[in-house]
């Protein structure tokens, strides 16, 4: 429906954003290989120990998803059907809270509740079972990526049941369909749909997990092809096998997620006439009764970590740590890299989406143009496979003849957060995006609408929630990440989690865990600024009661 | 906005002018506002008539990585903070120069000599225990090995820290051949193994295990900055490995007669005052004034265990693998 210039646009900003990734991505890796040529490195990958190493991998990242998944269902499924509930809204706030927490301050929250001093052993204890569950090994490990990756889970999950026409609820009512039959004939279908794209976003943060895994793992039996990666790198400065590790990873992983598009129903966005949600469904005794304590369960899980975090961090001077020059700094310096990040992943994804929604759109598609949307949506999510220190090293080599590489770190280091936020945002943007075109397009076209005219009148006021939904994401998860400082790291480089790292690098445990606090408070802040439209929609479904 | 942003950053680095700068290359911990970093360098400035601008790395293993990934490049003149396990794989770098400073004088524990590398800092490793809950702490490494599994102990991992090199060192010292099922009976006993220090003794301090592997100095920063005396280190009669700090001259500095002092000025009382309550870590020679307290209750290993650099960095890829085969079985 688009004017052929603005096709043309559209595809070429595709294939530019994809260029880029590529090269990005490319140019790291072929330099790393070529340092590990130089150095005549040992990359034989079939040693037993690398095996063992697979093997695990891919059985904890394989059912940490399956864990993550099930248990978002449920609890997505009940804040759908209760728009109402009591801390409805910050309930989904907390949930994009563990995304931009540093594993290692989320992994010692989860020790404050399941911790052998946590609190659930010590209620265990004060009931008289000496015997405290240990939260160390697989056990610790599911539990910890359920705790990171069922939020994230749920929260896509919802944003798609939001999008059910809501004519079909009409018809469901009319129909007095009983739960089960909502569920089967409706809510399923929604989820089928989205349930691959998000257990493969999940299977990929799990099978890289490194901290978490080694933390809470126990032992070298528990350790995933990243530590294998990182120990190349850092320990043994083996270029080329870090790169044929990180490429042992994507190849397998490709499988993995090659299996499961065969799963993959067609999605399909369903066209409403944007009127809000009133849901009959939930709306009996025992449908509230069983979503209130769903949702409590849910909040107490995650919450109770978090509320951790809080009480810890609060046994720390916050005034005068919040004080510091130092913690000034961090906070700048984290906050400029998280906005450049943010704003530059959100860029990416909409030149990819709009490419591939110009493709699909096409009726006399070529297969290179095909080839284009498929290279799109498979490079913009591997990406997560590729480590940031991978990533790090190799450009840090090829930056080496300009000059000190360290100069370009903060621009290294935002390329690569965006690139990690990418599949994100892109989860989060698309379906809006699919939407307001459909809603959109044609009105647009007969209006003659197009250029900035169309952006000003059409597309920034329909896009406008999810491009700050998604920003809010990006920035998060920017801010918690520690990976690519930590190579290039130098004084006029200090971000939020590196502070906490580095106070707890000498005995300044007490510190660390207030700034910790900070840092999360940060992101609930930042959640909160991009789901403020959310309030207001709940108001007008009231309204339209 | 990516560009802007990196634009601010740049001009930040690049704005430190002065006519001598000396630049060193040290971790994050040397550096940090508690750390000995600050002091060292007004107390160095004020002789040299220069500016001290440090680069600071997450720890000793970043710091070699960090050499190796600029080479000839560097603009390190001096690197502080490796330790003897590493000096090896430095030396191999080609990047550093003899030091020229006399170091026969220094009094260190384990007999550590090189022309290159100047020692400024020593650590005994040792098991930490909490004494609220450790009645009877392990008095050797036998007894950590063979004692009660359900009293646990957090280490770090041999791949990714120091600590948890130096704790295999440890073990290899003492139990040669026999490592491995020295190490298969200590795995009861362990608790987790996590990624660094950092992380290990978080645990520790949260409750999370009676004993971590950490140095014989670390109850000073207790006693001194907690005033708790709660947290000790254990005696083991076989003997401690020690972890030596090093400092060295990168050999295309342009600065080198400047660096050159300040490697003499590491070795003198400017700069071990600093070390003890700062860099929580024995000084390598006389201090100006008595230490604090707090380091006279501290164990004196009655051996000292450290293995030469060339030895280290010959076996260290079959001990880690040893360690892997031994603790990761069922």
């Amino acid at each position: 429906m688009l004017a052929a210039p603005e096709r043309r646009r559209a595809i070429s900003g595709g294939a530019l954003s994809l260029a880029g990734i590529v090269l990005f991505v490319g140019v790291a890796v072929l330099v790393l290989l070529a340092a590990g040529i130089e150095s005549g490195g040992d990359t034989t990958l079939s040693d037993p120990y690398l095996l063992g190493v697979l093997r695990f991998t891919l059985l904890q990242a394989v059912l940490s998803t399956l864990l993550s998944v099930v248990l978002a269902i449920p609890v997505a499924r009940a804040l759908a059907r209760q728009p109402r509930f009591p801390g409805r809204l910050w309930l989904l706030r907390l949930m994009a809270v563990p995304m931009g927490l540093p594993v290692l301050i989320g992994a010692l929250g989860l020790l404050g509740i399941w911790g052998r001093q946590g609190l659930f052993n010590q209620a265990l204890a004060a009931l008289g079972l000496s015997q405290p569950v240990s939260i160390y090994g697989l056990a610790g490990i599911l539990l910890a990526h359920v705790f990171f990756n069922m939020p994230l889970a749920c929260r896509l999950m919802l944003a798609g049941l939001e999008r059910v026409p809501a004519e079909y609820w009409l018809v469901a009512g009319g129909l007095g369909m009983r739960p089960a039959s909502v569920f089967r004939f409706i809510e399923w279908p929604i989820l089928r749909g989205l349930i691959p794209g998000i257990a493969g976003l999940i299977f990929m943060l799990c099978a890289t997990s490194f901290t978490l895994v080694l933390i809470l793992g126990g032992g070298p039996a528990a350790t995933t092809l990243e530590v294998a990666i990182y120990q190349a790198l850092r320990f043994d400065f083996d270029p080329g096998r870090a790169v044929m590790l990180s490429l042992l990873q994507i190849a397998v992983t490709l499988l993995i997620l090659g299996a499961m598009t065969l799963f993959r129903a067609p999605d399909d966005h369903g066209l409403t006439s944007g009127r809000a949600l009133h849901r009959i469904d939930g709306q009996g005794t025992t449908a509230r009764w069983i979503d209130a304590l769903l949702l409590s369960a849910a909040t107490l899980f995650l919450g109770l970590p978090l509320a951790s975090i809080v009480v810890t961090g609060l046994e720390a001077n916050l005034l005068k740590l919040a004080g510091q020059p130092i913690f000034l700094q961090a906070a700048v310096t984290s906050l400029a890299i998280a906005l450049a990040a943010g704003l530059l992943a959100v860029l990416i994804s909409f030149a990819i989406i709009r490419a591939r929604s110009v493709i699909s759109a096409d009726r006399r598609k070529t297969v290179s143009l095909c080839g284009l949307a498929l290279t799109l949506s498979a490079s913009s999510s591997l990406i997560l496979l590729v480590p940031p220190i991978v990533l790090a090293t190799g450009w840090f080599l090829a930056l080496r003849p300009l000059g000190d590489p360290s100069r370009f770190a903060a621009i290294l280091i935002v390329v690569i957060n965006a690139l990690m936020a990418l599949p994100f945002v892109i989860r989060v943007v698309e379906p809006a995006y699919a939407i307001h075109v459909s809603r959109t397009e044609r009105l647009a076209a007969s209006l003659g609408l197009h250029g900035m005219a169309r952006l000003r009148l059409i597309d920034w006021p329909g896009l406008r929630k999810p491009f700050f939904t998604a920003l809010s994401f990006a920035m998060a998860l920017s801010l918690g990440d520690l990976g690519a400082v930590a190579l290039f790291g130098s004084d006029s480089l200090m971000t939020l989690p590196w502070l906490v790292y580095s106070k707890l690098g000498s005995y300044r445990t007490n510190d660390a865990d207030g700034y910790a606090l900070i840092l999360g408070l940060v992101c609930l802040l930042l959640t909160i600024a991009g789901t403020a439209g959310q309030g207001t929609r709940d108001h007008e479904s009231r309204g339209n009661d | 906005m990516a560009l802007a942003a990196g634009a601010t950053f740049f001009a930040a680095q690049t704005a430190e002018a002065a006519d001598k700068t000396l630049t060193i290359y040290t971790y994050e911990s040397f550096t940090a506002d508690w750390g000995p970093g600050a002091k060292v360098k007004a107390a160095f400035e004020k002789t040299c008539g220069c500016t001290v601008n440090y680069v600071s790395v997450t720890d000793g293993v970043a710091l070699l990585s960090r050499l190796k990934l600029e080479g000839a490049g560097t603009k390190a003149d001096i690197v502080l903070g490796l330790d003897t396990n590493l000096v090896d794989e430095a030396k191999d770098t080609g990047l550093f120069d003899k030091s020229g400073v006399d170091t026969s004088a220094l009094k260190l524990p384990g007999d550590f000599k090189d022309d290159v590398f100047v020692p400024y800092d020593y650590g005994h490793f040792a098991v930490i225990y909490d004494s609220q809950t450790v009645k009877n702490p392990p008095k050797s490494m036998k007894d950590l090995i063979e004692g009660d599994p359900s009293q646990k102990i957090v280490i770090e991992d041999p791949r990714t820290s120091t600590p948890g090199l130096g704790l295999l060192l440890w073990v290899k010292s003492i139990y040669g051949d026999k490592s491995a099922d020295a190490w298969a009976k200590l795995k009861g006993r362990i608790l987790t193994v996590t990624p660094g220090w950092s992380e290990a003794y978080d645990l520790f301090t949260k409750g999370e295990a009676p004993m971590v592997l950490s140095y014989t100095t670390s109850p000073a920063y207790h006693m001194i900055e907690d005033k708790t005396d709660r947290y000790q280190a254990a005696a083991f009669s076989e003997g401690h490995y020690i972890q030596i700090e090093v400092a060295g001259l990168i050999k295309s500095s342009p600065n080198k007669e400047l660096a050159r002092d300040f490697l003499k000025f590491m070795i003198s009382s400017g700069f071990q005052d600093i070390i003890p309550t700062s860099n929580w870590m024995m000084p390598v020679s006389a201090t100006s004034e008595p230490l604090p307290d707090a380091f006279s209750k501290l164990v004196v290993p009655s051996k000292t265990f450290l293995m030469s650099p060339a030895d280290v960095d010959k076996n260290r890829k079959a001990w880690i693998d040893e360690w892997l085969a031994a603790t990761s079985g069922n």
